[in-house]
């Protein structure tokens, strides 16, 4: 598989990434030349192979439901590049 | 006082518990080193010279006070992507800008637990996103050997490129790194250093800027065997704050690294020999096959199958967990801002400006294949994939071998600015040939320098554990790095 200018633009608003237009054509070839490199996984026959989830044995440890952290706000805000208050500062999403 | 900066960090830390010198006077000692070297080497991305002087003091009275840590007074180099409490965390990434974390990572806390004394961060490639330390926003690091006769510049590998050319330079007593396709072993074979990535789970994720959260694991990068086995016992040990995190004791490293390798079964794959390899990499694997059977190994040969599809299943499931980890950067919480005419112009170019041309490239690789249509065709055959490359492993140590051995690399360390690398990603990404079937079967990998090359630049070998098992990685390396008697000092030049 390969992709065309049109994908990768698509692929790089899904990323919120800005590409300008003078940009495509070397993402373009970039990503088919790692898209051609893995596409010999193709070869691999994984006919009732279960995909691995975790790579060590292990199940995920469950903890009590209770609240154990928090009420630092200002600490969570600290390193904001816009805030008021303790609030992340964000163009106006609501019309 | 520059002599104290060569010694190895056991001699360190028990010429300071024998009260030879004063952590203050090895601190000091490493910290004029790095005021000499980094404008050449580019090592450091931030030296806290305050910091860590304060930190020796304590440290010197706790020596005093003969109630000394593990590491205590022992200055260490920390990766650019381990959190340090209100100190440059930046993941050597533009993105991060003036990021200085509220928290301090699990692993670093360890270390000062311990009595470690912080020289600075780190430089590294953005994201840990690179093989030869090219990426970082911060600019190329410099590895300190040079090929004979020559003045050109070489890389110390990636990611763990300014971890790697710090400890070969002298500049600390030991670093922190991380691995996730080979960032600690393939630096660390570059630079004639010792660089081990435990099994997965070993060493705490929290804190670590995440990079791709089912590979990445933080190690050591160390001068010697027993240096990196000491560093290895601080960072370790169970953290509830990362569900990864394995509830086992940590070993003392240490007391295994003179054990021997006598009555072991070191496997040799046949997959690791490729076409082209160079001849002094083949004589280099078959020197430690040698150097292991004399101290009373058994070697023999063994298959792991889907070696060939390491690689390619790494490409994608990396920057598959890349792309939702980094996510997270949007100019909003932390980092660059760059304003826009909405909230989504605001995304798309605070991430544009912000993240550098490899990020970009694998972020948009791993946003492809987790979409929709494609996820099954790339994302789950890929996991099938590992699955099957976990398989080999597990067959050959279920089969009676103890370590396998391999090269660490295809070749030794190449010049800053490679064309063909420039030209083609894959040919970069060739560097971690040996390293990522490590990662992806979350197996413990330890790379020692065992020879030098034609030009005199320093060649790696790399064993393989079995889950859990670094100590016979630690009694293997010792063996190869006992048989091969070479001093890996390069010449000073900067």
């Amino acid at each position: 598989m390969s992709v065309d200018a049109a994908t990768v633009k698509r692929i790089a608003r899904l990323a919120r990434i800005r590409i300008e237009e003078n940009e495509v054509e070397a993402y373009r070839e970039e990503l088919n030349a790692i898209l051609g490199f893995v596409e010999q996984l193709g070869e691999v026959d994984v006919e009732g192979v279960e995909p691995m989830t975790s790579v060590m044995p292990m199940s995920l440890r469950l903890r009590q439901d209770k609240v154990t952290d928090g009420g630092y706000a200002e600490r969570i805000a600290a390193n904001s590049p816009l805030s008021e208050d303790n609030f992340f500062m964000v163009p106006k999403v609501v019309e | 006082m520059s002599e104290l900066t060569k010694l190895t960090l056991a001699k360190a830390r028990q010429g300071l518990k024998d009260k030879q010198f004063t952590s203050q006077e090895l601190t000091s000692a490493y910290l004029e080193a790095i005021e000499a070297a980094n404008p050449a080497l580019n090592a450091y991305v931030d030296i806290t010279a305050e910091k860590a002087i304060d930190m020796a003091k304590q440290s010197d009275e706790r020596l005093s006070a003969g109630n000394a840590g593990a590491l205590e007074g022992v200055p260490l180099g920390i990766k650019d992507l381990f959190a340090t409490k209100g100190v440059h965390t930046q993941a050597a990434s533009h993105i991060l800008d003036r990021f200085q974390p509220e928290y301090e990572s699990t692993v670093t806390a360890n270390l000062w637990r311990d009595g470690a004394v912080m020289l600075g961060k780190l430089n590294m490639d953005e994201f840990a996103m690179g093989s030869s330390n090219e990426t970082s926003y911060y600019g190329p690091v410099v590895n300190p050997w040079r090929a004979e006769n020559s003045n050109a510049n070489l890389v110390p590998g990636g990611s763990s490129g300014g971890s790697a050319s710090a400890v070969s330079a002298w500049l600390c007593s030991a670093a922190t790194a991380t691995d996730t396709g080979g960032s600690i072993r393939q630096p660390a074979a570059l630079t004639g250093t010792v660089g081990i990535k435990p099994t997965y789970g070993r060493c705490s994720r929290w804190g670590v800027v995440a990079f791709a959260s089912s590979l990445d694991q933080a190690g050591p990068i160390a001068r010697t065997v027993e240096d990196a086995a000491i560093m290895l016992g601080s960072m370790s040990g169970f953290d509830a704050k990362d569900s990864t995190s394995v509830d086992l004791a940590v070993p003392d490293f240490a007391a295994a690294v003179e054990r021997g390798v006598k009555g072991l079964t070191i496997g040799v794959p046949d997959e690791y020999r490729l076409d082209g390899m160079p001849a002094e990499i083949e004589a280099l694997w078959r020197r430690g096959v040698e150097w292991l059977e004399a101290e009373g190994a058994t070697v023999r040969s063994i298959s792991l199958p889907h070696t060939k599809y390491a690689l390619p299943a790494y490409y994608i499931v990396a920057p598959a967990e890349a792309s939702s980890n980094l996510a997270r950067y949007d100019g909003v919480k932390y980092g660059l801002r760059v304003s826009g005419k909405d909230i989504t112009d605001m995304y798309e170019l605070s991430r544009a400006e912000g993240f550098g041309r490899e990020v970009k490239r694998r972020v948009m690789i791993g946003t492809y294949v987790l979409s929709a249509g494609y996820y099954d065709a790339y994302y789950v055959r890929a996991q099938k994939v590992r699955t099957l490359i976990k398989r080999d492993f597990e067959t050959v140590f279920a089969d009676g071998v103890d370590a396998i051995l391999t090269p660490a690399t295809p070749s030794a360390a190449f010049g800053i600015g490679d064309e063909a690398m420039k030209a083609d990603p894959v040919k970069m990404y060739l560097n971690d040939i040996f390293t990522v079937t490590v990662n992806m079967a979350g197996l413990p990998g330890i790379a020692v320098p065992a020879g030098k090359d034609g030009a005199g630049l320093p060649l790696g070998l790399q064993l393989i554990g079995k889950p859990f098992d670094e100590e016979t990685l630690f009694a293997a390396g010792r063996v190869i790095e006992r048989s091969a008697g070479i001093e890996f000092a390069p010449k000073q030049w900067w």
